[in-house]
């Protein structure tokens, strides 16, 4: 059956050298396995681990990560309003809300990100790599929801082009691609991405007092009618935004007043499972450290890399409670690895087997880079709120270098054992 | 600890390479390999940090009018600063010369043309109107050639690291040196805004 309609297919295929036979070899290689196989004698490979597979491990392990992200945009925003303060109250709403912010910007990532990649497959004669399938994941989940979505694409085509393209592709770059797409927004359009306002959707200025909901054509035209006619709940169109709403993110709390200040706004259960303000979805522990376990059971993600970034974060923790010149550096160590994005970015950014060292003992000084600069970036630099984007980044400009070192090292240490053998 | 946070400013914070764009002739150029960008690196520490104290020297008691000819010389700053680097690059070529023929050769033409590095010259001039005293610009030479020599060992790796990626032909060489220290200046943005003596 499949093989019929693969031949069907492939009668259709377009002419080699054409923009229509790189998208339609991309698709056709994605529903398609390729059913050749080696003859059952000689070396074999056992496992096809082929990059598609590998890609696709780590969506996998990203979905419940999207599944609460919807939820979590629909609520933050019912919060803001004071309606439906609980957290499964409204589920209808919440969800739908979550859906329609969350849709238009997975879409962009996806068709301007996947449309780049497209054009330079064509123009260099090669197939469509998966690459982009992963950066097209984890994009979405890196961005505040109330984007606009024309930023989102300019930054998607900096960082494919400048950081994948320019460097020769899938597997080339030596930055992480969904990091290089966030940090151009970050450092282009500042206001977008930074800030007490940006982490609730659905306000044209939060921060200003008696900001109302502001819903677009779709809600209003389609959703509501629709929910009212089932008896669900619809949304209030004009709705004010509540009294003493701050939209304060834990960090930005943390900053200002130490702990003390965090506690009195969200408690440490609430930090952990997720229901904060934030990126889309770098909020819930729980679901981030499935995906850990995930990749690290399916080896998909090096384990050493995860392991000496949470114990360099935590000794960086330890030192910083030790040095406690000001409330921030006095917050628990423990308490940093709830707050903020550190459990995000390190199961799932600093683990790109690209941009990553790859020496094993590279990977442990690796790891331990960005667990440690991170927290001093988060800390001690009053400039950023969070530092795992900008540790990631630095340390993938140097994970090269300890490459070299430790394979220098190798080499030297092999080369003493060498002449000792021949003298002996 | 004023001489540490300031040997942290300028390696991490204040990158002579990556937030001033000085030295980047040599930078680019050497940078190549990790062994002779190891070998220039370590050049520029060494002359960046004997001639910061010694420009320092010249400019509080030959130059300045409180010095020892009681008239404002300052106007002679730039030919003296340049001459005193001049001669310390003389001397670390003889040095290199001697001790490393392989690096000298590696380095070429770079070698002389420290001189014109305008890290160095940028930096002993930086020392001028940040008014430091004789132990911070010592710190501050010591530092500032520290990061150049972190910056350009970086970009090293990379581009031995990239010499085997399918680069497009018209960027290949110096034009993804380029890209990458513009990459590396947002990767260095990281640090920018801490202040060590706040804390």
């Amino acid at each position: 059956m499949a093989n019929k309609l693969a031949e069907a297919l492939k009668k259709i295929e377009p002419k080699h050298g054409t923009l229509a036979h790189t998208a339609f070899d991309a698709f056709f290689t994605f529903a398609f396995v390729p059913n050749e196989t080696t003859k059952p004698s000689g070396v074999q490979i056992r496992d096809g681990m082929d990059l598609k597979r590998l890609m696709v491990h780590v969506v996998i392990a990203l979905q419940l990560c999207y599944l609460f992200g919807t939820y979590n945009i629909g609520h933050q925003h019912f919060v803001a309003l004071g309606q439906h303060t609980g957290f499964m109250e409204g589920f209808d709403v919440k969800l739908i809300y979550g859906l329609v912010k969350l849709l238009p910007i997975w879409i962009v990532a996806h068709v301007v990100g996947l449309g780049v990649e497209f054009y330079y497959a064509w123009k260099k004669g090669h197939a469509v790599e998966e690459g982009y399938l992963v950066t097209g994941a984890l994009i979405p989940l890196i961005m505040p929801p109330d984007l606009p979505l024309w930023i989102l694409a300019l930054s998607i085509i900096f960082a494919v082009v400048i950081g994948k393209e320019a460097f020769g592709g899938t597997g080339m770059n030596v930055l992480n691609i969904a990091l290089l797409a966030r940090v151009f927004i970050f450092f282009a359009y500042p206001t977008t991405i930074s800030g007490d306002e940006v982490w609730v959707a659905g306000f044209d200025n939060a921060a200003t007092a008696g900001a109302t909901a502001d819903y677009g054509w779709f809600i209003t035209d389609v959703i509501n009618p629709m929910f009212g006619s089932f008896g669900w709940n619809t949304f209030r169109e004009g709705a004010m935004i509540a009294d003493g709403w701050t939209g304060a993110t834990p960090l930005g709390l943390a900053a200002k007043g130490g702990w003390d200040a965090v506690t009195n706004v969200y408690t440490q259960s609430q930090m952990f499972w997720g229901a904060i303000p934030g990126s889309i979805g770098e909020s819930s522990k729980p679901f981030i450290i499935f995906g850990m376990i995930f990749l690290i059971v399916t080896k998909v993600a090096d384990y050493r890399i995860i392991f000496s970034g949470i114990i360099g974060c935590i000794i960086m923790g330890m030192l910083l409670n030790v040095w406690g010149a000001n409330p921030f550096m006095e917050v628990h160590w423990a308490n940093h690895l709830i707050m903020g994005s550190f459990l995000f970015a390190i199961t799932f950014m600093a683990t790109d087997p690209v941009s990553a060292a790859s020496t094993a003992t590279g990977k442990w000084i690796y790891g331990f880079g960005i667990g440690a600069i991170g927290l001093i970036i988060r800390v001690l630099n009053p400039a950023y709120p969070e530092g795992w984007m900008l540790s990631i980044l630095f340390m993938n400009v140097f994970a090269p270098l300890i490459d070299y070192y430790v394979l220098d090292a190798n080499i030297s240490r092999r080369m003493k054992r060498a002449r000792a053998t021949v003298k002996a | 600890m004023e001489l540490f946070n300031i040997f942290i400013k300028s390696a991490f914070i204040d990158n002579l390479v990556l937030s001033y764009f000085l030295g980047m002739c040599s930078y680019l150029a050497v940078s190549k390999s990790v062994k002779t960008a190891f070998g220039l690196g370590m050049a520029v520490i060494f002359v960046l940090g004997i001639t910061m104290p010694i420009n320092w020297l010249i400019n509080e008691f030959l130059l300045k009018d409180t010095g020892i000819f009681g008239t404002d010389l300052t106007f002679l700053r730039f030919i003296l600063f340049i001459a005193v680097i001049a001669s310390m690059v003389q001397l670390v070529e003889m040095v290199v010369e001697k001790v490393s023929p392989a690096l000298y050769n590696a380095l070429g033409i770079f070698l002389p043309l420290i001189t014109v590095n305008c890290a160095i010259l940028g930096g002993s001039l930086f020392m001028v109107s940040r008014e430091y005293t004789f132990g911070e610009s010592v710190s501050f030479g010591l530092g500032g050639g520290f990061g150049w020599f972190l910056a350009i060992i970086a970009i090293a790796a990379i581009r031995e690291k990239i010499r085997y990626s399918d680069v497009p032909p018209a960027l290949r060489g110096l034009g993804m040196a380029f890209i990458l220290t513009g990459l590396m200046g947002i990767a260095f943005m990281s640090l920018m805004g801490i202040d060590p003596g706040s804390y």
